[in-house]
């Protein structure tokens, strides 16, 4: 039941967002988009807060979630991520933060 | 009106997703206020909310931003062309567009040009019209799949469709702009960006040769109707044959240049090991690596999923099947695990871009099946048995296996 009382109400919410998207006449209108609102956070654990501040900034915690996991990768597969961040995207993180990011994502997932 | 009857569909698609054996996740997900429920992958930490978005039927949330949707498989077995509120979803970076006036977009051709042009939607609809239906691939798609597991989207199959997309030739825009001798290079840039100055903005690279062949194209209808916003509005690049990570979305900034560009996303990211598998052995790092480019021979059976129970006796198999633009020859499918094969009869072909329908009768006797199935293109190649690696996750080609048990 649970699940129908879901649907009904999302498709509620797109007969609503799609009738502000069909372009009926060729009036000039600039289109809008509406994103979800983003619910995902990230796991406790420690240093949480270096987390926040240095990862929310460029996307969503979702990215970490969906690694995989196991002990093949763990520490060494996170500071690989880290350093990515740093060297591919520009990361701006404190030397003293990377081990405590690392450390971090290494407990959490 | 038409609003409302596509969201009854809407409702009815889902509730056949469910029907068509997506695997439910234990209830609720607490974390979406969105997510209708979830699916699981058949892959360690495969489980995934479905969410809901603007123009978007359900659809596998892979990363909320920037926003990463993958289409729920069960959408392949519903027909060879793949609806515009069912196609993936992917970004890169979370400085996407969310308001665009298509009545002062413009599209910017610049560069090693005889004539600079600033073209508004409506010069582009003007000019001589092209079509063609053509497969999207993530260069990632089915990387969760890959053992050993690499960083990056953990996607299952559903990072791929096709659809008939229409707009104006690449070549007549710069042929109108007249590019110049010794250009070697077609550069690509969109509407979306970095949030922070320090990461590269994404943009793309095409040989000149190649951005002129014809084909390569500016579309602004995507199966008869404006692009959806996420699939890159008001418009794309298509490069038929080629990985999505050229087709570039929110496309306003085209530029000729007479070197090669290098780039972040050319020069580091987006590369394959430059050997004839684009693959090394598992773990390895590649001596030498080129581009990404086209897309290898894939094939996927789409009415029977992963661990399905299936009565015995006559069932027809079907699927899809495609490859980077020679074609597919011939789908054979075996049911026990690969030691004998049968030929599928092919369906209608929607031209060699595009996802080529099969289907098969077989005959099932009782027990557990590996039912396989393997494409060869035109062009010769097949379908490995051993799945490839390498370190991106990128290509994945394998015969693809799904186990069943019959009574």
């Amino acid at each position: 039941m649970m699940r129908f009382v879901a649907l009904a109400l999302a498709t509620i919410g797109l007969a609503a967002s799609v009738r502000a998207f069909t372009p009926m006449t060729a009036a000039a209108e600039p289109l809008s988009y509406q994103l979800p609102r983003e619910t995902i956070e990230f796991k406790p654990g420690p240093n949480l807060d270096v987390v926040k501040n240095n990862c929310l900034a460029c996307h969503s915690a979702d990215y970490i979630a969906i690694q995989p996991r196991g002990p093949a990768l763990g520490k060494k597969f996170w500071q690989a991520e880290v350093n990515k961040m740093i060297k591919a995207y520009g990361a701006q993180i404190d030397e003293a933060d990377i081990g405590k990011i690392v450390e971090y994502l290494a407990a959490a997932y | 009106m038409e609003a409302r009857e596509n969201a009854v569909l809407d409702r009815r698609d889902m509730l056949k997703h469910i029907g068509a054996g997506l695997t439910l996740g234990v209830g609720l997900s607490p974390l979406k206020a969105l997510a209708l429920d979830s699916v699981t992958m058949p892959f360690d930490n495969g489980e995934r909310p479905l969410v809901k978005y603007p123009q978007k039927r359900p659809m596998i949330g892979i990363t909320s931003r920037p926003p990463q949707l993958e289409t729920p498989f069960s959408v392949f077995n519903q027909g060879p062309i793949t609806p515009n509120d069912a196609f993936f979803v992917r970004y890169h970076l979370a400085d996407i567009p969310l308001d665009v006036d298509p009545d002062t977009f413009t599209l910017e051709i610049k560069g090693t040009v005889d004539r600079p042009l600033k073209l508004s939607l409506t010069d582009i609809k003007k000019m001589k019209q092209t079509e063609l239906v053509a497969v999207n691939q993530c260069s990632g798609n089915s990387r969760g799949f890959f053992n050993p597991r690499v960083a990056g989207g953990q996607l299952g199959h559903g990072a791929m469709g096709n659809a008939r997309w229409r707009g104006v030739s690449l070549k007549t825009v710069l042929d109108q702009a007249g590019v110049q001798p010794g250009a070697k290079q077609v550069v690509f840039a969109g509407m979306d960006g970095p949030v922070s100055d320090r990461t590269p903005d994404f943009a793309k690279a095409l040989d000149v040769d190649h951005a002129r062949d014809g084909e390569v194209m500016l579309a602004y209808l995507m199966n008869g109707r404006d692009l959806p916003f996420l699939n890159g509005f008001p418009l794309r690049l298509v490069v038929p044959g080629y990985y999505g990570t050229y087709w570039i979305k929110h496309l306003n900034e085209i530029t000729v240049i007479d070197g090669t560009y290098d780039n972040f996303w050319m020069k580091t990211a987006y590369r394959i090991p430059d050997n004839a598998c684009a693959c090394v052995e598992p773990g390895a790092t590649p001596t030498a690596t080129v581009p990404i480019n086209r897309l290898n021979v894939r094939s996927f059976i789409t009415n029977v999923s992963e661990g399905a129970q299936l009565r015995r006796g006559r069932k027809i198999l079907k699927g899809i099947a495609f490859d980077g633009g020679t074609g597919i020859r011939n789908v054979e499918v075996s049911i026990d695990g690969g030691k004998t094969w049968k030929s599928a009869r092919l369906g209608r072909s929607y031209g060699r871009y595009a996802f080529r329908e099969w289907k098969v009768p077989v005959k099932l006797i009782a027990g557990p099946h590996e039912l396989k199935v393997r494409a060869t293109s035109n062009g010769g190649e097949v379908q490995p048995i051993e799945a490839r690696w390498n370190p991106a996750g990128y290509m994945r080609n394998v015969t693809e296996t799904v186990r069943v048990s019959v009574s």
